[in-house]
């Protein structure tokens, strides 16, 4: 009691002067290791995205007897190893987008629009732990790939499938954030995660799909496809085809365009 | 962006939103919001001033949190303008001058107490020490529990603790005890208090009584999305029941009655006067200054008495019901 009598004299709060606006929209590495750390430690997160895709390498791609085969540049057991790693990736983005759906569920966006938070830098900051995950989802396979089986002609194939995998993610966090901020559930993941599974059947990671087959002719059409083809090319040595870039810009388009379109709407005031 | 703040010291040195200290904390003109045809909040002026402590009071949906959005700058008004210490109040809360603790905000389960407070001081370029405020708002013990296993007091205590962070100079606290028990009420106050003794300027709405009654300087009572009334808890009270003035007065004459000065009513019984009014001071004056009275009272109602007098229904009279019940 007597403390607060003594501090009475002054004001408790700090000069004008001291008070700015701060940079990059409140963006910093306290934040961004807050967030990293959430999802770490999120069990179902960790199971759906570092652990079920490594296993499935392990099972489909590992413990066949096709393994071995050849696959131009390297084997079948490296092909479904980027496979793995690409589906691990778009689940791991897609998953950190979605992140948003939770939070606005919480009230907690609404606490942050009380903090210089720019709501810019907070959906960047959602992006690049979506992204994060997804690198770790593909470093994941790729370090259990290269203790296994998978092999590829060289250093740098490895590098360029696992680099072009990740990137593409980048299309699923922009689907992530879009679904978070249209559906406003806890548990965005359950009901996405099933369509997830189909469209990675349709991108042909889980089932290579048979070239001129009718499916095959529907399936380019999904947002898988165009990632899958780029990221097994350099492996299989396919011809680079633009439909394949045309196939992930338009589906870049279309999820951040519905994205941001919700993302203002969101924080339109009313 | 440091050199054009730190000019305010130069000869020109009008430079007021910089300084600080002149503003009022908060003034908002004719302030309306509309919800389609819902009228939540009609003509609002308000003026609040630097290091007051104002209780915001009505009865639920009388626009308390609808104009605290609009203060915030979490909705725009439909008409009208605020500012909130000379700026507008999304500038305020981008420069940490505002904070608040809001009934509709919530928190991140998944982190700790401590956790909480890092991240959202990380978000201010000023702010205070995070043991500082956890001592502040009597959480220092639960630092490392994660927020899913708080109850709903100590989660208010966070939210409180996350408002000092910034060092605010206005503090908005939307319901701030809603949810809690009597002990976890006081010591929620009892914290507020010790803090606002520090000249912080302090908005809150409430629709307990009592809560504006003993923690405001200032109560403003809305009703159906406008003030209709603006003052003291006790000018509150006169407000709207006025008091009542009673005195023993041997040998009153009607003449003597006649002449009291503000009566809305007046009772006589034997030598027995009840005078209602609400400028009990004069009566008082007049009776002991102008009569034999002796034994003068003067009574009051309570602030609950004057909250639903003022809140009621226009139609229905408030002094109808004032004097009954007391007679005994």
């Amino acid at each position: 009691m007597t403390t607060a009598v003594s501090d009475a004299a002054e004001p408790a709060y700090a000069a004008r002067a001291e008070r700015r606006v701060p940079p990059m929209g409140g963006l910093n590495p306290t934040l961004l290791r807050i967030e990293l750390l959430r999802v770490l430690r999120n069990r179902r997160t960790m199971i759906f995205t570092l652990v079920m895709p490594a296993v499935f390498y392990l099972i489909f791609g590992v413990s066949q007897s096709y393994a071995d085969q050849d696959a131009g540049r390297g084997n079948v057991a490296a092909y479904i190893m980027i496979s793995m790693a690409a589906y691990g990736a778009m689940i791991a983005s897609t998953g950190g987008g979605a992140m948003v759906a939770t939070e606005r569920a919480q009230g907690w966006s609404r606490q942050l629009r009380l903090t210089p938070l720019s709501p810019v830098a907070y959906v960047f900051v959602k992006l690049l732990t979506a992204m994060l995950l997804g690198a770790l989802a593909v470093l994941v396979v790729f370090v259990m790939g290269a203790f296994t089986k998978a092999q590829m002609d060289t250093v740098g194939l490895w590098v360029a499938t696992a680099l072009i995998a990740w990137a593409g993610s980048l299309v699923f966090a922009a689907f992530g954030l879009f679904m978070g901020y249209l559906l406003p559930s806890e548990n965005v993941m359950q009901i996405i995660g099933p369509g997830l599974a189909i469209l990675a059947f349709a991108g042909g990671l889980f089932v290579p799909l048979e070239d001129g087959s009718t499916l095959q002719k529907i399936a380019q059409f999904t947002p898988m496809y165009g990632i899958s083809s780029l990221a097994h090319a350099p492996l299989t040595g396919d011809s680079f085809q633009w439909a394949w870039v045309i196939n992930v810009a338009a589906w870049l388009v279309v999820f951040a365009g519905g994205a941001i379109w919700r993302f203002r709407k969101d924080t339109a005031r009313v | 962006m440091t050199t054009t703040t730190t000019t305010s010291a130069g000869p020109s040195g009008s430079t007021p939103g910089v300084l600080g200290g002149t503003d009022l904390a908060i003034a908002a003109t004719g302030l309306r919001k509309d919800f389609g045809s819902v009228h939540a909040v009609r003509g609002i002026d308000l003026e609040i001033r630097q290091g007051e402590i104002v209780a915001f009071l009505g009865p639920n949906g009388a626009g308390k949190t609808t104009t605290i959005d609009m203060i915030l700058g979490l909705s725009d008004p439909t008409a009208g303008t605020v500012t909130v210490l000379g700026q507008s109040p999304r500038s305020a809360i981008a420069h940490g001058l505002v904070a608040a603790v809001m009934q509709t905000a919530g928190l991140l389960k998944d982190i700790s107490v401590r956790e909480t407070l890092e991240l959202t001081g990380s978000l201010f370029v000023h702010h205070v020490s995070v043991d500082g405020v956890m001592k502040r708002a009597g959480i220092s013990d639960i630092g490392d529990r994660r927020v899913n296993k708080c109850s709903g007091g100590q989660q208010q205590r966070l939210r409180f603790a996350m408002a000092l962070l910034s060092d605010p100079e206005l503090l908005i606290l939307d319901e701030p005890t809603t949810g809690m028990d009597v002990t976890g009420r006081r010591d929620f106050w009892a914290a507020i208090r010790q803090d606002a003794t520090r000249g912080r300027t302090i908005l809150f709405a409430t629709h307990y009584l009592e809560e504006a009654d003993e923690y405001a300087d200032r109560i403003i009572l809305v009703r159906q999305g406008e003030i209709v009334a603006d003052g003291t808890a006790a000018q509150i009270k006169a407000m709207a029941a006025g008091r009542t003035v009673r005195a023993t007065v041997p040998g009153v004459t009607a003449a003597q009655l006649e002449a009291v000065p503000a009566a809305d009513s007046v009772e006589l019984r034997g030598e027995i006067v009840r005078i209602h009014s609400k400028d009990s001071d004069a009566v008082a004056r007049y009776l002991l200054t102008q009569t034999d009275a002796h034994d003068l009272e003067i009574e009051s109602r309570g602030i609950e008495d004057a909250f639903i007098a003022l809140t009621a229904d226009a139609q229905d009279d408030p002094t109808t019901t004032a004097t009954s019940g007391e007679t005994s």
